[in-house]
């Protein structure tokens, strides 16, 4: 027999590093159920599955950090020591923590309004919600250049400033704390709440000593895929961004010039940085969501 | 207690407001601002548009390239799904946790480490490949694997949690009575993991066409050869002239339509999966 978890499902469009948010997850799944091992025939297919990924993921990223690597510390050191490769980091870091923490804030206020409250349209939010993940990023970036770049019914024009690196991150992101919390708001019976009310517990008490609690697992692994996407983000600022150097130019944009430059090892050196600043920040929001949960 | 209904009821009208503006103003408004965009000149520039050869060449590498990678995940997720789920094998952890990680990485480090390996001139396979008459980097090849490298885990996360949870029971009895390994697949599990699989490949459909970081790095998105319909619009848009802006607003329109209508048809599919 198998047996249900009570884990909480990622959002499923293609949200960055939902592997290491739902690790936990699938290391649960894959203990305690029926399970054979492998016949001949299956040995063939996991050896051709294997192999298959290897040449599609494993090999390609493997020589990303062999590339990095190349010239010894000193080489990587410097690659990432330019001043506009720095200025790039900066940006792109600071606008995607700026941009998960109004995640967080809105994030969980969509959420809650989308399963506590009712109101003709809902549906509507529904898929509006799904609408930033499933655009592709280029027309995303289109997409926002119509309302505040040069042409915009609202008078600003925000296309080639820092601001639009930090609308195009706010887009982009904007499923992923909802789709995480969504389903762990609706397993909180309102029934809980409303004992909390009756006891006297002010709006803000019931929000911070009863939901909150019970939602910091699920907003942290939502903020965590959703700086993740932001610093890996690329398609949307092509349009809207300008990639002005050491005002708009993000990380990727700069591997990107690197690649174009033909300067490999230092893209690598680049794209390495990325990676390690994501695992980071994973064990960050980690640590704090537990923290906030045993709080409780 | 009429007191705290009321700053109760003030409180939901605050919230929705403030929900319902801050998505109006992020992706509603801006989203129908380009539909009305594309239509501004009316219909005839938007059909002479789709007439265009670079357009329907787009399209069609877009389209051709989408169906290989979903093909590609399809086979090897279902694969991958059952191995995971029903077979014990060491390293199968490692695995269950490397098959996210194509969502963890930025479509540009994609189409570099895709160069890195691929590439005729440098890469680690791509100069034997190139020697043995295939070429993938700036080539419709490369265009395939970088779609399917972004795209390759939305498969898998849809059919492994349906797997765990069907079980083995109704296999192990269709075994038992004298079912092929191929007729037990066909007869029993596929039928069970049907909607989590067209699922899976409706979202890897809709990510394959959207594809743009990784497509424009192993492409080189030349015009007629390698550039597909994301690779498009960046260069019409990028052109001056209204003609060139019509064809990027009528190519990012096209584009647009297929993911709110595949986002339609995926959230139809909810109900039957039981989930939310």
């Amino acid at each position: 027999m198998t047996h249900r978890t009570g884990v909480i499902e990622p959002p499923s469009l293609d949200s960055p590093i939902a592997g290491a948010a739902t690790n936990a997850a699938g290391r649960r799944l894959l203990r305690g159920r029926s399970a054979t091992s492998l016949s001949r025939a299956s040995g063939l297919g996991l050896g051709v599955a294997l192999m298959w990924f290897s040449l599609l993921v494993l090999i390609p990223l493997t020589a990303v950090l062999v590339q990095a690597s190349e010239g010894g510390w000193s080489a990587y050191w410097d690659s990432l020591r330019s001043p506009q490769t720095f200025a790039a980091l900066r940006l792109t870091v600071g606008q995607a923590i700026l941009v998960t923490v109004v995640n967080i804030f809105m994030g969980t206020t969509i959420a809650w309004v989308l399963v506590r409250d009712h109101f003709p349209g809902k549906q509507v939010l529904e898929v509006v919600i799904d609408i930033p993940l499933a655009l592709p990023t280029i027309v995303a970036g289109l997409v926002l250049l119509s309302l505040y770049g040069p042409s915009s019914p609202l008078g600003v024009n925000w296309a080639n400033t820092p601001v639009s690196v930090f609308l195009a991150f706010l887009f982009v992101t904007l499923p992923f704390i909802v789709r995480t919390v969504q389903p762990v708001l609706l397993e909180i019976e309102p029934e809980v709440e409303e004992a909390a009310a009756s006891l006297g517990a002010s709006q803000f008490t019931i929000f911070s000593r009863v939901i909150l609690p019970s939602l910091a697992p699920a907003i942290a692994s939502g903020a965590a895929l959703s700086f993740c996407r932001a610093i890996s983000e690329y398609g949307s600022l092509v349009l809207l961004s300008g990639n002005l150097p050491y005002s708009t130019e993000v990380a990727s944009v700069r591997i990107l010039s690197y690649i174009e430059g033909d300067k490999l090892t230092e893209a690598a050196a680049l794209a390495s940085i990325l990676l390690i600043v994501a695992l980071i920040v994973i064990v960050i929001l980690d640590v704090i969501s537990r923290r906030v949960a045993r709080y409780a | 207690m009429r007191e705290a209904a009321g700053s109760q009821t003030a409180t939901r009208w605050v919230l929705r407001v403030l929900v319902v503006g801050y998505l109006f103003l992020l992706v509603i408004w801006p989203v129908v601002l380009v539909a009305q965009e594309t239509f501004a000149h009316g219909l005839a520039p938007v059909i002479d548009a789709l007439r265009q050869p670079e357009v329907i060449f787009a399209f069609q590498l877009t389209l051709s390239a989408a169906f290989w990678a979903v093909v590609i995940n399809t086979i090897f997720g279902v694969g991958i799904s059952l191995l995971l789920v029903r077979y014990t094998f060491p390293g199968r952890r490692t695995l269950n946790a490397l098959v996210d990680l194509p969502l963890a990485v930025s479509p540009i480090v994609v189409g570099l480490s895709l160069v890195l390996v691929y590439s005729g001139r440098t890469g680690w396979l791509g100069g034997s490949l190139e020697q043995a008459g295939l070429q993938i980097i700036y080539a419709p090849p490369g265009i395939i694997l970088a779609t399917a490298f972004v795209s390759m885990p939305l498969v898998i996360r849809e059919v492994m949690p349906v797997l765990q949870e069907i079980g083995t029971e109704q296999e192990q009895a269709a075994r038992s009575l004298g079912a092929s390994a191929l007729q037990t697949f066909a007869r029993i599990t596929l039928p069970a993991i049907r909607w989590a699989l067209l699922y899976g490949v409706v979202l890897s459909l809709a990510r394959s066409l959207g594809e743009f970081g990784a497509v424009k790095i192993v492409s080189g998105g030349v015009a007629m050869r390698t550039q597909t319909a994301t690779l498009l619009v960046e260069e019409r848009y990028q052109q001056f002239g209204v003609e060139n802006s019509i064809i990027a607003y009528t190519a990012a329109f096209i584009l647009a339509l297929i993911a709110v209508v595949a986002l339609v048809v995926v959230s139809s599919f909810q109900p039957q999966k039981g989930r939310r």
